[in-house]
């Protein structure tokens, strides 16, 4: 077995999560904006009218602002597998790095590429290749996350490949399952749709300051509409793509969904908790409500679940100690068998080494029983299987009643917009104000759930977070966690006084 | 025809792309060296000017490779970047937190309400210059001088260097001769590269001052990296390498590297060929007149690159050698990926000369034109 410090545990998790988190920031914004910059400018093309060139100049200053904020933060997600999780590279270096090479030549250099044509360029290119090295910017940075989701997808629901047991590492046996994994699919498109959402968001925020002010009143009012309908599309794709990726998890992290809707007991015809209070003591197999209060609309988990109104949803309690009736195998089973994997596997390894063929192949052969358990042979208690039930919950229930906001919101503006009546609308416009960092704020709740709600697999199933680490020192691991924290907040501090300088400057301050 | 190759002849050629990514990424290293000459050949506000906005329109290209050569790495021999990035922690965090200062020093250097001041910016842009590209090519004289570590069965890494039972993870790389002169060698060839991409890239006309400084700069960077060129060279030809028998046994082997020369002629011709080529970017980049000094000092920096990377490779060599336990040496035939993975990314890397074709087209239809003191001094400006 492998002894880690859980201190480091915790400081990498701690890390790597900081980093992304923060990383997160940025990115929504960027693959939003970026679609929304090429939309103006494809106006702009099609008009041939300055103003919307004016438009489209101010929203990519904006946005490049953004961006290199992005771009810095970025690129310690990728090293930091090396660096602090090596024992998950090794492991899964082989299925999970595909993703991340083929992000790095096609997304990032369309981005890199096209990036310089977009800010410099609009005096030594034509209109048209400048409009297209826009669109290219978007596409590449969309194609980013498309693959980076890929990658992601493929921890939560891990397929196409398999153990071998020889190089004692999980090895790729089917791209095409990996790329149309469909945790992948669902996750791509709601976190695009979502990050629109942000992109949309930030326009309206900023048009509804100016609006206020009284300030670029008519580029304001053009990028409202434009931004409400990119707004309002998107958001309601975000509802159905959400449902979509809820039905993912219900089939493939059944645990996860629990935790999401604070589920101990499974139940048929379960309902959906709109809002709840959590009971903070309860704990797994106990007979505690799980909820002091709780508002639930009937039937409906089931439904969102396995799309029928009287399944059962498994809970926390069925996953964890096994529920026979349901043919629901408990953790502890699936721990004495993830155990019997382990140690065949170490002596399939010393047998090897010791040139005896013949234990070899038994070992192997032993091994072959258990192995898709194997995972489960390193958590100490059944209970380390559950995820921290109250932050995956509260998280999810704040991501979507956020989220659940925006639909209206934008179909607020476009509808006063339309009207011609937004800017005697005062009330609107402080929500416009602060749309975006409500939409943020959904962004991050998304991920959490997305993330905490996996613990303790780093990929499910299979390798838990607590044997992924690299053999470091907790001391070096927070050092390194500190130097972010500073650094970034050094950066945060620059992005954000950067940017409310050149939006109280406004377009003026942005052509010549 | 990707289907019929061996998995030797696959492991092979993904260690050839990954040299020439890295490759690609020295020569892109002219936005690093150019940084560091920022407070050296830039005395006026325009000069200044002039500099960081000729460089700022590339900054992303050498940033974006550094990814992709993390990211083939990965993918292609996962076992290195796992006992590399996490053994060599602190070699890799430096490397890496000196590109996050970087990333946004072009964009906030200028611009109101950067917080911090310019040159606060222009400090984060030299020390990536600097120290990032030192770090870097001592973590590349590694695969010749070897590192402090051991793999268990499940290959899992534990890095053995202690100072004063202080786990350096990396650190002593800075302590090898041979380690720091590649590295020295490599920032002032990033210099040279620099001058002379700014030299071809800027309006000479509005400069005039400057290029006589950026031609000096030229000449006094590429005189600077010869002692520590030919010391890395003589020290390739005579030092003990890390060879691998035919059974996996690693052991050391005198002249190793000198006999992977003759072994491999192909890679002594690059080598002289790129000295060669560099060497004449030199004496066109010092010349009044010249601007194209760039092209063949950056093709000959590619090739001392593809040469520098793949000589630790071929021939029965351990790439990634460790000092501490000769047998977890790693060779690009135990690290690699699987067959599979390495058939599925060699049809990934047809899109390779695609994408270097576009990138060459934007260079060049950015770069049809001086860069002028109208451009420099727009708002939107770097």
């Amino acid at each position: 077995m492998i002894d880690v410090d859980p201190s480091l545990v915790d400081w990498s998790r701690a890390q790597f999560a900081f980093t992304a988190m923060f990383h997160w920031i940025f990115v929504p914004l960027t693959l939003g904006l970026s679609v929304l910059c090429a939309f103006f400018e494809l106006i702009y093309l099609k008009t041939g009218n300055e103003e919307w060139k004016r438009i489209t100049r101010f929203w990519m200053t904006l946005f490049v602002i953004n961006f290199a904020c992005g771009i810095a933060t970025g690129i310690i997600l990728e090293f930091q597998f090396g660096t602090n999780w090596s024992n998950y590279s090794w492991m899964v270096g082989d299925i999970f790095a595909a993703p991340l090479a083929i992000e790095g030549l096609f997304a990032f250099f369309l981005e890199a590429g096209f990036f310089a044509v977009m800010f410099f360029g609009w005096n030594r290119v034509s209109k048209g290749f400048h409009c297209f090295s826009t669109c290219m910017v978007a596409v590449g940075s969309n194609l980013s996350a498309v693959w980076i989701l890929i990658a992601n997808a493929w921890m939560q629901n891990p397929v196409g490949m398999a153990f071998n047991a020889d190089s004692a590492r999980f090895e790729m046996q089917n791209f095409a399952e990996v790329v149309f994994n469909p945790i992948a699919i669902t996750k791509f498109t709601h976190t695009s749709s979502s990050c629109f959402v942000v992109g949309a968001a930030f326009v309206i925020s900023v048009s509804c300051w100016y609006l206020i002010k009284g300030r670029h009143v008519e580029m304001a009012k053009k990028s409202i509409v434009v931004a409400a309908v990119f707004g309002l599309v998107s958001s309601t794709f975000v509802a159905f793509t959400g449902d979509e990726s809820a039905y993912e998890v219900a089939q493939k992290q059944p645990m996860k969904l629990a935790a999401m809707e604070g589920l101990y007991k499974g139940e048929r015809g379960a309902g959906l908790v709109a809002f709840g209070i959590l009971n903070n003591k309860k704990t797994a197999g106990d007979s505690q409500d799980a909820f002091l209060f709780e508002v639930k609309i009937p039937l409906v988990l089931s439904l969102l679940a396995n799309r029928e109104l009287d399944s059962f949803v498994p809970g926390i309690d069925d996953l964890v100690y096994g529920n026979a009736e349901e043919n629901i195998m408990g953790v502890n089973t699936k721990m004495e068998k993830g155990k019997l994997a382990v140690a065949d596997l170490l002596a399939f390894k010393q047998a090897k080494k010791d040139q005896d063929a013949a234990a070899a192949e038994d070992a192997l052969t032993r091994f072959g029983v258990n192995k898709d358990f194997m995972g489960y042979g390193y958590l100490d208690t059944p209970e380390e299987a559950i995820p921290p039930v109250a932050l995956v919950f509260n998280s999810f229930h704040l991501m979507a009643a956020v989220g659940s906001l925006f639909p209206v919101i934008f179909g607020a503006f476009l509808f006063f917009s339309l009207k011609g009546t937004l800017t005697e609308k005062r009330w609107l416009l402080p929500v416009g104000i602060f749309a975006s960092f409500l939409a943020l704020l959904a962004q991050q709740a998304g991920w959490v759930t997305a993330e905490v709600g996996r613990q303790p697999w780093a990929i499910q199933g299979l390798m838990p977070v607590k044997i992924s680490t690299t053999d470091l020192s907790a001391t070096a691991v927070q050092v390194s966690f500190t130097a972010f924290a500073v650094v970034f907040s050094l950066l945060l501090i620059a992005e954000v006084s950067i940017m409310l300088k050149a939006i109280a400057a406004g377009p003026e301050g942005h052509t010549k | 025809m990707i289907s019929n190759l061996d998995y030797v002849t696959l492991q092979q050629l993904w260690w050839v792309i990954c040299s020439v990514v890295g490759a690609l990424f020295l020569f892109l290293n002219l936005v690093q060296g150019g940084q560091t000459l920022l407070w050296q050949v830039a005395k006026t506000e325009t000069e200044s000017a002039f500099v960081v906005n000729s460089l700022g329109r590339k900054w992303e290209l050498p940033f974006t490779t550094l990814v992709l050569f993390g990211g083939v790495l990965f993918a292609a021999f996962p076992k290195f970047y796992s006992t590399s990035f996490g053994g060599a922690y602190w070699v890799w965090m430096l490397i890496l937190f000196s590109f996050i200062i970087q990333a946004v020093s072009y964009e906030y250097r200028t611009k109101p309400g950067n917080v911090w001041g310019t040159k606060s910016y222009e400090l984060c842009m030299f020390i990536n210059g600097s120290v990032g590209i030192l770090l870097i090519g001592a973590a590349v004289g590694t695969f010749y001088t070897g590192s402090s570590f051991v793999l268990n069965d499940m290959n899992q890494v534990t890095w053995k260097y202690t100072l004063g039972g202080v786990n350096l993870r990396g650190l002593e790389a800075a302590f090898s001769l041979f380690n720091l002169s590649l590295g020295l060698f490599l920032v002032f060839n990033a210099r040279v590269l620099g001058a002379l991409y700014l030299l071809n890239n800027l309006d000479l006309g509005a400069v005039s001052a400057m290029e006589q400084r950026l031609r000096k700069a030229v000449l006094t960077n590429f005189i600077c990296s010869l002692p520590f060129l030919l010391y890395v060279l003589v020290s390739i030809l005579l030092r003990k390498g890390f060879g691998v028998d035919e059974n996996g046994v690693v052991s050391m082997v005198s002249f190793k590297y000198f006999f992977n020369l003759l072994a491999l002629p192909h890679l002594l011709l690059s080598l002289l060929a790129g000295i060669g080529l560099v060497t004449w970017g030199v004496i066109l980049g010092a010349r009044k007149g010249s601007v194209k000094g760039i092209w063949p000092a950056g093709l000959g920096t590619v090739l001392v690159g593809l040469c520098v990377l793949c000589l630790p490779a071929f021939n029965g060599t351990a790439f990634y050698p460790s000092t501490f336990d000769l047998q977890s040496s790693l060779t690009i035939y135990n690290a690699s990926s699987s067959e599979y993975t390495l058939k599925i990314m060699t049809y990934v890397a047809l899109g390779i000369p695609f994408v270097l074709a576009y990138i060459a087209y934007l260079w060049k239809k950015m770069d049809s034109q001086k860069l002028s003191v109208e451009e420099v001094t727009d708002h939107e400006a770097y």
